[in-house]
């Protein structure tokens, strides 16, 4: 196991080229798992190609252990890497995958067939040992491939998408066994994806990344509570978080934000944020959960009237869509608590949960400064209290 | 046949004209057999099909008589010329396909030209340097020249064979420690047969129909069988011995045949993948 | 700054796995620069020369390029080319096409026809041109054949015949190459859409509507491949006027390739061979280039 540190990590195809990777600032712990999710295109897989030693850096540094070793080659980095693909050797059996890296190392026949069974039946797949990799089900060949990685005990293990090859049903149970297994071995592990729920499940750290550049990198909770800007705030979090451009007012020494359903209109105090705000454009972003319904002779948060327009029942809760602003707005909701098609709602919102973003820049913009929404809320209530 | 009645009459028409062809494509095989076996008594008095009196073996033992030396020159070029090539070919593919760098696609559109290159406008220069290096005349001057000129199609075939192999089976091998060839030996090789089969049919089914290159580059005892052949054939001296002609025509077509025979798959392969190039 | 470390770190191995694909790849690159483009370059400036048996660098211009425009065997051996490149080219798509068509009916022993038509391609074309020789020999082959069978009047000495000698070897390059036609052809078949054909025939298609106006209209790139391919056999074919009728009689059935093979190394007219070979080239180029154009946008499209 081992501390893994990006500093200002740099990669550029040749001069003139936009950069492929720009100032990448990453620390991670030794144990963590660290989620690097973006859409395709935004340098997630590069980047880790470049800590694997697959792809030279341009610039900047990689750090194991403390110790340089973007120079080195791959196969001295001592790193573990699972292909989306698998990238299983199909000449070979299952136990000649997994031996492979054993024998190119020069590792002694007694101890290969050791650790051989040791991987084999951590993952279950004693009885494969003998097959051909063709011969195997996408869910075992997952299998097969992470048993490759775990059989050399590397220093740190890459996983690209390992899981997006599989249907939706195995996908789900992989991701659980990965992170029990992650749990078991406490092994340092980078793992890319474009799913923001493997994202959220697997991740002790998550770095967001658009266009090459981390967008941000924090927790789960971090990331999902506090996204950075409209980009972070829209890719994690499904179904999305709802987006309304409007324009604020200050009144009372704060901010209001004034939301219309043509049914009804309503104010939501936002607390006393910066000066100039109010002359700006804005996104007002809000989670379908902290949408809800108004219970009645409950009036301490604001609430408005609105038409529901779809109604979408996945289950556990059904999504309900009303328009506020001439944007649509996606509110969970319990199924029990479901209302028709054309009815009225009165929906309740937490001002404390609400988002405020630069329409423009597509920044966040903060209230007083950087405060964290915890002591937003606290300020609300202040400011109720009065 | 499971096709309803008012259908059977158009399918009886599209077995009759199959048949029809087949037969024609057959008849010059059918011929040169049966002239083959025939005394050259049976050839003035007979015709192209009718049944000899005597079948005689004659026409052969004269054939390899005259052109068996060549048979041996002709093995003694393709099989050399072959394996060479196919392994350039493959060692050629392999990095054009896994290991990119700049200018290699470049190269690789230049190498391409070669498939459609009119052999004609090599021949001078080409005769020059084997004369310089004093490999004129012999089969390992033939050997090279069909390496060389055989390259463009066996990195053509083993380049767009790796191009559809996934490149994280490289990457993948990279991380556990292989290098270069041991990537190319112990992963891309085993996996490689069909096409090895596809390149090897097709350089021999060249190299062995080669004439162009055997005219011009060979003379007397290093010629290969296919310029013997014809020397036999058009020879205008003597008396012509129809048997003798098309029994050495049929030894140096047996070969090719054989192989189209055993490994028609591999055949049509190498065909159609030389159709869809790049 | 990086590079720098990669330089200090990477062990002397390293450094030379770093090259080997390079490494590699430069024997072909040689071959390639020398033994394709060199030698194209040398063989051009041979035909700026005056050289005869021996290549010789004494410069006479465009003279060799002048000769050949007034060189008769030159002329017929092109007109020849265009007949022969021409008839080849269009029976040998059309018997092609046919078969496919016919073996794509759910044929039994399909397998064993294709066998069958596909043969010729394995031999040798010194061995067709034997082969046909010997068939279309005025007195003893085909002619006589079919006067024995109780045709009486039949005579067919085209192959003595310098009017009508290209179409026996259009008979035989025909014979050798239509069944990679209907191969290439066949497979593109099988390539096509089934739910298509389907459609069509719920819409009331007959068949040889749906073959005409939908099936084969879809297979132009198969088309093309074939096309240019038939074009490159006609325009290298050197093998097989050599065997079946060595240029004669007399050139009637010359082609630019054994012109070109003729000159240069029978008749010592070194330099006029080299400016033949030029022409020839041209030729291919003037195939090929628009073929790789439209190969080449036709990928930007995908």
């Amino acid at each position: 196991m081992a501390t893994l540190e990006l500093r200002n990590v740099n990669k550029t195809y040749g001069s003139g080229l936009p950069d492929t990777l720009k100032n990448i600032e990453i620390a991670i712990d030794s144990g963590e798992f660290l989620i690097l999710v973006g859409p395709s295109g935004c340098g997630k897989s590069t980047l880790m190609n470049c800590i694997a030693g697959l792809e030279d850096i341009s610039g900047g540094a990689i750090l194991v252990e403390g110790q340089d070793i973007s120079g080195m080659s791959p196969k001295d980095r001592d790193i573990a890497m699972v292909f989306q693909s698998y990238a299983l050797y199909p000449t070979m059996t299952v136990r000649d995958n997994i031996a492979f890296g054993l024998k190119i190392r020069k590792m002694a026949p007694a101890d290969i067939d050791t650790e051989v069974a040791r991987v084999a039946k951590l993952l279950q797949i004693e009885h494969l040992l003998a097959r051909k990799p063709g011969q195997l089900s996408g869910g075992q060949q997952q299998r097969v491939a992470m048993g490759r990685a775990l059989a050399r005990r590397p220093k740190i293990y890459l996983f690209d998408e390992p899981l997006s090859n599989l249907d939706a049903k195995l996908r789900v149970e992989m991701r659980t066994e990965i992170k029990l297994m992650h749990q078991r071995l406490k092994t340092t592990t980078v793992y890319v994806t474009h799913d923001q729920i493997e994202a959220m499940t697997l991740g002790d750290k998550v770095a967001v990344m658009k266009d090459g550049i981390i967008q941000q990198f924090g927790t789960p909770q971090q990331i999902y509570n506090d996204p950075a800007n409209l980009f972070v705030a829209s890719f994690i979090g499904s179904p999305p978080m709802n987006f309304i451009p409007l324009r604020l007012q200050r009144r009372d020494g704060q901010l209001w934000a004034l939301l219309d359903s043509g049914q009804a209109r309503c104010e939501l105090p936002l607390g006393a944020m910066e000066e100039g705000l109010e002359s700006r454009e804005v996104i007002l972003g809000i989670r379908p959960e902290q949408i809800g319904i108004a219970q009645g002779g409950d009036g301490s948060l604001p609430s408005i009237r609105a038409e529901v327009q779809v109604t979408e029942p996945t289950g556990p809760d059904t999504l309900v869509f009303v328009e506020l602003n001439q944007t649509k707005v996606c509110c969970r909701l319990a199924p029990d608590a479901a209302p028709q098609v054309g009815a009225s709602l009165e929906l309740q919102f937490e001002p404390s949960k609400v988002l405020l973003f630069d329409a423009q820049s597509g920044e966040r913009l903060g209230l007083l400064g950087a405060a964290r929404p915890q002591e937003r809320a606290a300020k609300v209530a202040q400011l109720k209290g009065r | 046949m499971t096709s309803r009645s008012p259908l059977s009459l158009s399918r009886l028409a599209i077995y009759a004209t199959l048949l029809a062809a087949c037969a024609v494509y057959l008849i010059p095989l059918v011929v040169m057999l049966l002239t083959s076996f025939k005394s050259p008594d049976d050839i003035r008095t007979g015709n192209l099909l009718s049944w000899p009196d005597v079948i005689t073996a004659i026409g052969w033992l004269k054939a390899w008589d005259s052109v068996g030396g060549f048979f041996w020159n002709s093995v003694k070029i393709t099989v050399p010329a072959v394996l060479i090539s196919t392994l350039l070919g493959a060692l050629n593919g392999y990095v054009l396909a896994m290991w990119r760098f700049r200018g290699s696609q470049l190269f690789f559109g230049l190498l391409l030209f070669g498939c459609f290159l009119p052999f004609q406008v090599v021949l001078l220069p080409a005769s020059f340097t084997l004369g310089q290096l004093g490999l004129a005349n012999t089969t390992s001057g033939l050997v090279l020249v069909h390496v060389v000129y055989g390259l463009a199609f066996t990195t053509l075939f083993f380049r767009n064979y790796y191009v559809s192999v996934p490149d994280a089976l490289v990457r993948a091998a990279r991380l556990d420690g292989a290098g270069f060839f041991t990537i190319f030996g112990r992963i891309l090789l085993p996996m490689s047969i069909p096409i090895i089969m596809v390149c090897l049919i097709w350089q021999f089914t060249q190299i062995w129909n080669d004439f162009l290159f055997g005219v011009v580059f060979a003379s007397g005892d290093t010629q290969p069988i296919t310029v013997a052949l014809n020397n036999l054939v058009n020879t205008s001296t003597g008396v012509k011995e129809y048997n003798v002609d098309m029994a050495a025509a049929m030894i140096a077509g047996l070969p090719t045949l054989v192989v189209y025979i055993l490994a028609g798959k591999y055949f049509l392969r190498g065909l159609t993948a030389g159709a869809v190039k790049g | 700054m990086s590079s720098i470390a990669v330089f200090t770190k990477a062990s002397k191995l390293d450094a030379l796995q770093r090259w080997l694909p390079k490494l590699v790849l430069a024997p072909s690159m040689l071959i390639v620069l020398v033994g394709f483009y060199g030698y194209i370059l040398w063989t051009f400036l041979l035909s700026f020369t005056g050289s005869r048996f021996m290549p010789s660098y004494n410069w006479v211009g465009l003279q060799q390029y002048a000769r050949l425009w007034d060189n008769d065997r030159w002329w017929v051996a092109s007109k020849n080319l265009m007949l022969f490149g021409g008839l080849f080219i269009s029976i040998s798509l059309v018997l092609g096409v046919l078969l496919a068509v016919l073996l794509d009916q759910r044929i039994r022993r399909e397998g064993f026809i294709r066998t069958i038509f596909l043969y010729p391609m394995a031999l040798s074309m010194i061995v067709t041109g034997t082969a046909w020789k010997w068939l279309l020999n005025p007195g003893l082959g085909i002619d006589k054949m079919l006067r024995d069978w109780g045709w009486e009047g039949f005579r067919f000495d085209w192959l003595v015949d310098p009017e009508r000698v290209v179409y026996c070897l259009v008979i035989a390059a025909v014979w050798q190459a239509s069944g990679f036609v209907m191969a290439l052809f066949l497979a593109g078949l099988r390539g096509v859409d089934q739910s298509i054909i389907r459609a069509a025939q719920v819409d009331g298609a007959s068949l040889p509507a749906i073959y005409l106006r939908i099936v084969l209209p879809s297979l132009g790139p198969v088309f093309f491949s074939a096309l240019m391919i038939l074009a490159h056999i006609a325009i290298k074919s050197f093998d097989l006027v050599a065997s079946m009728t060595a240029g004669g009689p007399g050139y009637a059935s010359d082609l630019p390739a054994m012109f070109m093979y003729a000159h240069t190394f029978t008749r010592g007219q070194m330099g006029l061979g080299a400016a033949s070979a030029m022409l020839m080239l041209g030729a291919v180029l003037a195939i090929l280039v628009p073929y790789l154009y439209s190969e080449l946008r036709g990928k930007r499209h995908d």
